[in-house]
């Protein structure tokens, strides 16, 4: 192998690639190329730093120096100051949003936003080249899996799992130990270990970003489970949607093929284990486990009801072990470092790290990962470097379509399952969106009972019927023609949806409505009762007015698309309401900062 | 036209491959998806003949997931992320740009063939919001104003 004395790692995630990562990575090689250090310098392109606002990010090593928001201009800068000449280019040095520091000397973990993180599943995200199986077994990769097969009986490695307190991190929180032993207890000629990579959730992407940094390590997770429970074979159920994993989980599974890392006798031992792909085409309700079954089978992804458990009877009638992403990543570590060792971490009965994907109203938008317990205030202030452009925080939304907005007096709330759950939301796949002040909840609401009731598949009639009647109530209120004893139709449809619906998907529809009732009834009172949005949101409930602060520069007036703006030059101008299209493009193009809604 | 011999030779060939795997008929759809750019009915008989299965069933799969279309998509097709994150910085009012520059409505192709307009669910680049995909290029940190200069280029590639 050769040695380098400096490595290049560009972030290869879907958020840098989108912001133009390939062609960094491209222009570095060219530039090292032409200064004759190919033999010096190595270029890597890695999974995702998780710091997706500042991307797309460069870290040299070994100074370990931070760059961000790099273009392809400036690498000509990089490579002729920083690798040629030793000296760190100071102006693309990543910026702390709270502190406004911009400190080159500073190494990536003494970073606000790196500090208070603990990464466990997103070790290697970020630091190996996802594509290259050696430098994952560098950083001990498939040590656990030879640890398990080697040493250890299937009855200890299920022990392990079930002693580590690792509670699924798809949403439900089912100890993972338990699933696992179920499904060890069920007798069949076949069984099946499966991986739910259906990451549906919108807001949430560490499950793609895990398939993208670090493949290998659920395909070792996948082994061992498959070692624990009697299965040889494997399906991941992944998103088409993520094109980049897909890609890097077929390269990582052909090379641990070559590798005899699965396959026939693994580590020479009488265990055999393949692993298939399997692709999801766009459905939401793919993500329950009875669903996803369904759509590997090539049918419609309907949930059936449970009894019969997977762990019985699941994939093709065999007993399944699905787990999530994020749950199979944290596997590896914990067969190798031992149970003791992850109890450390976390809560009395959330045990580990959790990965949250931060984003909406926050200055550091990325992938975070915390022990379990941190207060939402230190993910969102500490690590999230807080709301941008002075704004007040209004929300913050967990738990995706399933959860709930929890407002500020929550923020000192430590996460982990059951406190997200007493608090009215739930932790779900990992979604954090923050909302502030300019954000209406009743429209939030809105929001997520149209995806419920676009993914909903239609088999039970409390989530086909019942969802939409809540969202055409909705619809109603956000339109001002909201009527006294909405909000009471609203409670009775949650509840009655939560009590009857047949799958996850549907008992916790209701849950963004529950839980927006319940700490900002206010606002939907507002809209009811006064027909006022107090975000200043809903357009039909909004009117636009001039103040006293208009110049008569008369750009507003040019601009309306509806001629709705009159008044003479240097004279203060006028909106018709009735004109009004109350599309915002005057409060836009205004320099004075005359036009407010109301 | 002639190219459609060899589609339907590719569609042959593709079923022949994957008939005796279980739960075959997702993968075979998603290439068909692939190379017709839709799964019209005949395309679906052929698949149902192939597969030993009914059209019913063949129908009941292509209607339920989103990935795939019974009919064509425009040359572009544009995709605007309505996820959470993305939503709450504003994709709403791009997608109302988009179907007022493109005069076609979400979820329908133009007049010209050119462009499809999806909403769609959450991308996973929430760090880059509001973000839309036009075909594989990803647009991230859109406003309404961006919209116009961005279709342009398109409707100049023709």
């Amino acid at each position: 192998m050769e040695i380098y004395r400096a490595h290049v790692l560009c972030c290869g995630g879907t958020g840098c690639t989108s912001s133009g990562s390939a062609q960094l990575i491209e222009r570095f090689e060219q530039k090292i190329a032409e200064a004759g250090l190919e033999k010096e310098v190595k270029v890597i392109r890695t999974g995702c730093f998780g710091l997706c606002e500042a991307g797309p990010v460069v870290i040299v090593y070994p100074e370990g120096t931070f760059y961000s928001r790099v273009r392809v201009e400036d690498v000509d800068e990089i490579v002729s100051e920083h690798l040629l000449k030793g000296r760190k280019v100071q102006h693309l040095v990543y910026t702390d949003h709270a502190s406004h520091e911009q400190n080159a000397n500073k190494s990536l973990n003494d970073i606000n936003f790196y500090k208070h993180q603990k990464r466990v599943a997103l070790r290697n995200c970020g630091v190996i080249d996802p594509e290259n199986i050696d430098e994952y077994i560098a950083f001990d990769g498939y040590m656990a899996l030879e640890k398990a097969l080697t040493k250890m009986t299937r009855e200890e490695v299920i022990d392990e799992i079930l002693k580590s307190g690792l509670r699924g991190r798809g949403g439900g929180g089912f100890p993972t130990g338990l699933k696992w032993k179920f499904t060890y207890n069920s007798q069949a000629d076949q069984k099946y270990v499966a991986c739910n990579a259906d990451e549906g959730d919108p807001g949430a992407f560490m499950d793609r970003s895990i398939l993208e940094g670090d493949p290998h390590a659920v395909i070792e997770a996948m082994a061992i489970a498959g070692y624990a429970i009697g299965a040889s074979e494997g399906y991941v159920y992944v998103r088409a949607e993520y094109p980049i994993a897909v890609k890097r989980l077929e390269i990582a599974i052909n090379q641990a093929h070559e590798y005899g890392l699965l396959g026939k006798n693994i580590f020479g031992t009488d265990f055999s284990f393949d692993l298939k792909i399997r692709l999801g085409a766009g459905a939401f309700v793919c993500g329950e486990e009875t669903a996803l079954m369904r759509s590997i089978e090539g049918k419609r992804g309907e949930p059936t009801p449970r009894p019969p458990f997977p762990a019985v009877k699941g994939l093709f009638a065999k007993p399944t072990m699905l787990n999530n992403v994020e749950t199979y990543a944290n596997v590896p570590q914990i067969i190798l470092k031992g149970a003791d060792w992850f109890c450390e971490m976390g809560t009395e009965k959330s045990k580990g790290t959790k990965v949250f994907a931060l984003g909406g109203k926050i200055n550091n938008t990325g992938l975070v990962e915390v022990p379990m317990g941190t207060p939402l205030r230190t993910i969102i202030y500490d690590i999230g470097g807080g709301i941008p452009n002075g704004k007040a925080f209004k929300a913050v939304q967990t738990g995706g379509p399933s959860g709930g907005c929890l407002p500020a007096e929550l923020l000192d709330t430590p996460v982990d399952y059951d406190n997200l759950i007493a608090a009215g939301s739930m932790m779900g796949s990992g979604g954090m969106i923050v909302m502030d002040e300019d954000n209406c909840m009743v429209d939030i609401a809105r929001f997520f009972l149209d995806f419920t009731v676009d993914e909903s598949c239609g088999k039970c009639a409390p989530c086909r019927i019942g969802t939409r009647r809540m969202l055409e109530i909705l619809e109603r209120i956000v339109e001002g023609k909201g009527e006294e004893g909405d909000i009471e139709k609203l409670e009775n449809l949650a509840n009655t949806i939560k009590a009857t619906a047949l799958c996850g998907l549907g008992q916790t529809a209701p849950n963004p409505v529950l839980s927006t009732l319940k700490f900002f009834r206010h606002e939907y009172e507002a809209h009811i009762k006064e027909k006022k949005c107090p975000a200043h949101h809903c357009q039909k409930l909004l009117q636009y007015v001039i103040t006293d602060k208009c110049r008569g520069c008369t750009l507003c007036s040019k601009i309306c698309p509806a001629g709705a703006i009159t008044g003479s030059v240097k004279e203060m101008h006028h909106i018709d309401t009735a004109k009004c299209l109350k599309c915002g493009a005057c409060i836009e193009k205004c320099r004075f900062g005359a036009i407010v809604k109301i | 036209m002639p190219d459609m011999k060899e589609k339907y030779g590719q569609l042959q060939q593709v079923i022949e491959e994957l008939k005796d795997q279980p739960g075959a008929l997702m993968p075979v759809l998603q290439k068909a998806q692939g190379i017709f750019g839709c799964v019209p009915m005949d395309v679906q008989k052929i698949i149902a003949e192939g597969l030993g299965v009914t059209l019913s069933e063949v129908y009941g799969v292509a209607t339920f997931y989103a990935q795939f279309t019974l009919e064509p998509a425009g040359k572009y097709i544009i995709s605007v992320c309505m996820g959470t994150a993305c939503y709450v910085k504003g994709s709403q009012k791009v997608l109302d740009k988009l179907s007022e520059e493109l005069n076609v409505p979400v979820g329908k192709t133009s007049a010209d063939g050119l462009f499809t307009l999806n909403a769609t669910r959450c991308l996973g680049a929430c760090g880059l919001a509001p973000v839309m995909t036009v075909n594989e290029e990803v647009y991230g940190r859109l406003t309404p104003d961006d919209i116009p200069g961005i279709i342009a280029k398109y409707r100049e590639l023709g």
